[in-house]
């Protein structure tokens, strides 16, 4: 049984871990790494609470063996705020009252924030799709898509923003 | 293939709370030194909102901003002791003891601003800005930070209370059943439209309309939140859910992850309708009745009327799957 | 934007009185989202202690058996287990949670001594260094088995010549000398004679999981003066205090419970089922314990909602009213009590729905099988009786003709009706809530029906 050393950028800083054959990425994050955002809801990638980007893109980290991301480039929830700036998928979430027991949402918003990245005006169905792999058992779903859409408006909204300022 | 349309209806009540051996819950409300108050309990919030609900509470019937308010459950040391969360009775037991706690630590906070503005603690009202003011001369007013400095570093006094909600035990006559095990009811009343493809057996929800009679909605959003995702388990539970296939006959084959226990997922979510109806009930905070539960309830029964509607497959067994609707227009056409 | 559902304000105008509030009724924003949406929101198992150790169970594959030996040799010599603890290691392995409330007897054990009453039943507990350490030392017990005959069906396991699968002596929960709770009001019988018409039909339905995001589980934690520190998403937190205390026999004052923050309950964390053996395994390892359920664990032995199989009886008049109903109800609980005779009783109280009806006779059976224990879920006791009451108004409405909506409406319950387990009824609004359903659905309703109200005495229409 090898034990390997992992080395990767965990939401934009170089960290460090040892890595067992059977260590997941989900148990390097949380129990290496101390970062608890992404959840254990299942260990068999069938609920999506653990669900990180891992190079941009999500994957379900309880099903990623750890030594197998060297050099990786991984994004967990802790990562997207800006000091006390939420990124707009967070701050929608809590607009739109669209977190309950709380549990998959680390993981659901990691999903819309790889949606709105290659997509930034995503249709209800590709939001549906997008998060089709999170399992909620509270909100019923809508509040969640209704968020994401709202989300994708407000990015797009300072993306014009932006371009416009860029042009004064 | 013809996809076949129904509509059915259910009406539904359901109690708040369930005594079987005595209910109760207690809460403890106290300021610190800058006026924040600190509610104490030790209530478990499984995501339905307690903490968020009790706060209000506790603003409201302290008079101040819901910023001031800081809620500590749930932890055995140093929260007095909740009966639970579960029989929906978290937002009326817990939110009638911090109504009860609230009051005590408000008859005490008057107090301390009436001694620091030498007027009579019964002139003084609050507006939930966080001053405490004289009826009628609103200039003559003092801040909670400053009240509870007083009450600290003056005056001497614990801005504090103690609160309980206490249903008694009801003990069943045996004979009879006679009992007394809930506060109050709620009601509901779904209509469900459903689509059934008569070559797959496939039942589709399409739309929901609920009409819900909770008591006082004490925080309209998150009542949308417990309609919406418990209507959604009742779908769920309708047309997909159980840990055994084959039961009772058999008790293989029993799913053991979220690939093999179905549910909807967010693409198959039915459109939902909703309106509230308020009757505040004379035992509930502010006339709440619990909701947590009851909302999952309703839309059981009108699916299967609906499906009864559009295909005349009367489903008995729940969950109405493909299978049990195709058995069911096999007997019908094996009838005709 | 939240979604939020309208008010009808136009209903109950003068019980909901001015509403001059500065935040109840106002959609305050959750004080949880933050931490939900950062990630900081600190479930229980969001904490890591370097020297954790794991906790996970033998379990048996028999519905029904005797156990004829248990050899845990072989899992003692895993690398890495530290301990193994069977039922001589919990100092009173006999136990029920509604013992708390003084319902008894105390039917289950914590982990199996003689014999195996359902499939997955707990019967060694192995502590490991290591999580894949403690499942495959639990893969390494060895129990031999008799295995005997299962009962599987409640109507089976309620006759007389069912084998019984409990201490107790019978395959049914019972209730101050009966083999159900009853409800009794009225003449049914004279009622079904009285009738224009009656009607019988079943109902049933299958266990249901629930599926919380998050499994059961907790962590114990040795404190430096020798207390336990319980780290759990019990949604009972004293509940599970007390009765951890009475199983493992230490001081309640030697247990402190941490929780209030679950991934989804549902009911299903009602029952305590963790906590007693990490507080052994933690005790006797002095260590951080976790025991924690796997996904597999929540959907096949986790307690699901009860199946149900559910008998109605109406005698119906030609006019719509409901003149008696008769109610056989099975409530599976399964192997063990545990919340399952409170269900049952729940599901008597509110029998016959919510209708008046003079003459009514129920018996809610609590009934044991060879099965997953089921216990409490959200609705308890009503969900699935719903589904038979509701179902069934549909097909009497049907049968006569009438419209489902004014068939509900004739036989709604009022303020000042006497439901059948001799409560008045009061503040009743399901008048209303049809009233307004069938408003939003544009099902019309002809004006007697629409000047209808609950707070007005019955006798309009009948």
């Amino acid at each position: 049984m090898s034990v390997k050393i992992v080395n990767l950028k965990v939401n934009g800083v170089d960290k460090a871990f040892m890595a067992r054959p059977e260590t997941t990425l989900l148990l390097a994050l949380r129990e290496q790494l101390g970062l608890m955002g992404a959840k254990r809801g299942c260990a068999q990638g069938a609920c999506g609470s653990c669900t990180v980007l891992l190079d941009g893109a999500p994957v379900v980290s309880c099903l990623v063996p750890a030594a197998t991301v060297d050099g990786g480039d991984v994004a967990t929830v802790e990562g997207l705020a800006d000091g006390r700036r939420l990124s707009d998928v967070q701050q929608a979430f809590i607009d739109g009252f669209a977190t309950q027991c709380g549990f998959c949402t680390p993981g659901m918003i990691m999903s819309a924030e790889a949606l709105l990245a290659r997509n930034p005006d995503p249709t209800a169905d590709e939001v549906n799709e997008a998060i089709s792999g999170n399992v909620c058992r509270c909100t019923g779903y809508a509040p969640i898509v209704s968020a994401i859409l709202d989300a994708a408006q407000r990015r797009r909204e300072r993306a014009e923003g932006a371009d416009q300022e860029a042009t004064l | 293939m013809t996809l076949l349309h129904g509509r059915g209806f259910a009406s539904v009540n359901y109690p708040t709370g369930m005594n079987l051996g005595g209910d109760p819950s207690q809460a403890l409300v106290h300021a610190t030194t800058m006026g924040g108050f600190v509610v104490s309990l030790s209530s478990v919030d499984l995501g339905q909102g307690l903490k968020t609900v009790v706060a209000q509470c506790a603003a409201e019937t302290l008079g101040i901003p819901m910023e001031n308010v800081i809620v500590d459950t749930a932890d055995t040391d140093t929260g007095p002791h909740c009966m639970g969360t579960f029989a929906s009775r978290g937002t009326h037991r817990v939110g009638n003891a911090v109504i009860m706690a609230a009051r005590e630590a408000r008859e005490v906070m008057l107090q301390v601003a009436a001694d620091e503005l030498e007027v009579d603690a019964g002139d003084l009202e609050t507006d939930g800005t966080g001053y405490v003011a004289v009826k009628g001369a609103a200039a003559k007013r003092i801040h909670i930070s400053d009240i509870a400095l007083a009450a600290h570093f003056k005056q001497g006094k614990t801005i504090s209370g103690r609160g309980i909600f206490l249903k008694e035990r009801s003990y069943p006559v045996p004979e009879t059943g006679e009992m007394d095990p809930d506060s109050c009811q709620a009601h509901a009343c779904t209509v469900a439209e459903v689509e059934v493809d008569d070559e797959t057996g496939v039942v589709t929800v399409l739309r929901l309309y609920n009409t819900y009679e909770i008591g006082r909605a004490l925080n309209p959003a998150m009542v949308a939140q417990q309609v919406e995702g418990g209507a959604w388990m009742g779908v769920s539970h309708a047309i997909f859910e159980s840990t055994e296939p084959y039961y009772p006959a058999s008790r293989e084959h029993g799913p053991v992850d979220f690939s093999e226990y179905l549910m909807p997922g967010p693409g198959e979510s039915p459109e939902q309708t909703s309106v509230i109806l308020e009757r505040p009930a004379s035992n509930g905070p502010f006339g709440a009745k619990g909701i947590g539960e009851m909302t999952a309830n309703a839309p059981i029964p009108a699916i299967a009327n609906a499906i009864f509607d559009a295909c005349g497959v009367r489903l008995a067994t729940m969950p109405f799957t493909p299978e049990s609707v195709l058995r069911g227009l096999d007997a019908l056409r094996d009838a005709a | 934007m939240p979604r939020v559902n309208p008010i009808d304000s136009s209903f109950f105008k003068d019980e909901r009185g001015p509403g001059d509030f500065t935040v109840i009724g106002k959609t305050v924003p959750r004080s949880d989202a933050l931490g939900h949406v950062t990630g900081r929101t600190q479930f229980f198992e969001d904490r890591t202690f370097p020297d954790l150790a794991h906790l996970k169970i033998h379990r048996s594959p028999h519905h029904h058996a005797l156990i004829d030996s248990v050899d845990t040799s072989e899992a003692l010599r895993v690398p890495g287990v530290l301990r193994v603890l069977t039922h001589e290691d919990v100092p009173a392995n006999w136990y029920g949670v509604l013992r708390l409330i003084g319902i008894g007897p105390d039917d289950e054990v914590v982990l199996a001594e003689d014999r195996v009453i359902y499939r997955g039943e707990p019967i060694v507990a192995v502590v490991a260094d290591s999580e894949a350490a403690a499942l495959e030392g639990a893969s390494k017990v060895k129990v031999s088995y008799t295995v005997l005959p299962a009962v599987l069906d409640v109507e089976e396991a309620m006759s007389p010549d069912a084998p019984v699968i409990k201490k107790a002596g019978t395959n049914y929960f019972v209730y101050e000398g009966h083999h159900a709770r009853r409800i009794r009001f009225g003449d049914v019988e004279a009622g079904f004679a009285q009738a224009d018409h009656v009607f019988e039909w079943r109902y049933s339905s299958a266990p249901i999981e629930h599926a919380p995001t998050e499994t059961t589980g907790c962590i114990v934690e040795p404190k430096p003066d020798g207390r336990l520190l319980i780290h759990s998403n019990t949604q009972a937190a004293f509940f599970t205090l007390d009765n951890t205390a009475l199983i493992i026999n230490r001081a309640p004052t030697d247990l402190q419970v941490k929780g209030g923050t679950v991934g989804g309950g549902f009911g299903g964390k009602v029952d305590v089922m963790v906590e007693p053996l990490a507080c052994i395994a933690a005790t006797l390892t002095n260590r951080p314990v976790k025991f924690v359920y796997t996904r597999e664990e929540e959907m096949q032995v986790s307690s699901p909602r009860a199946a149900e199989r559910i008998y109605i009886k109406d005698g119906v008049m030609n006019d719509g009213r409901i003149v008696a109903r008769k109610i056989m109800l099975y409530v599976d609980a399964g192997a063990y009590a545990r919340h399952s005779p409170y269900g049952a009783t729940k599901a008597a109280a509110h029998l016959p729905g919510p209708y008046t009806i003079p003459n009514v006779y129920a018996d809610c059976h609590c009934v044991y099988t060879n099965r997953t224990p089921s216990s409490a879920m959200r609705g308890f006791g009503v969900t699935i009786a719903d589904f038979a009451i509701e179902s069934q108004m549909d097909r009497v409405a049907r049968a006569l003709g009438m419209d489902p909506l004014q068939f509900r409406l004739v036989n709604a319950y009022r303020d000042g009706d006497m439901k059948a387990h001799r409560k008045e009824a009061s503040g009743t609004a399901l008048i209303e809530v049809i009233q307004r359903a069938a408003a939003l659905v544009g099902h019309d309703l002809p004006a007697e029906y629409q000047a209808m109200s609950s707070s007005t005495p019955r006798g309009a229409i009948a």
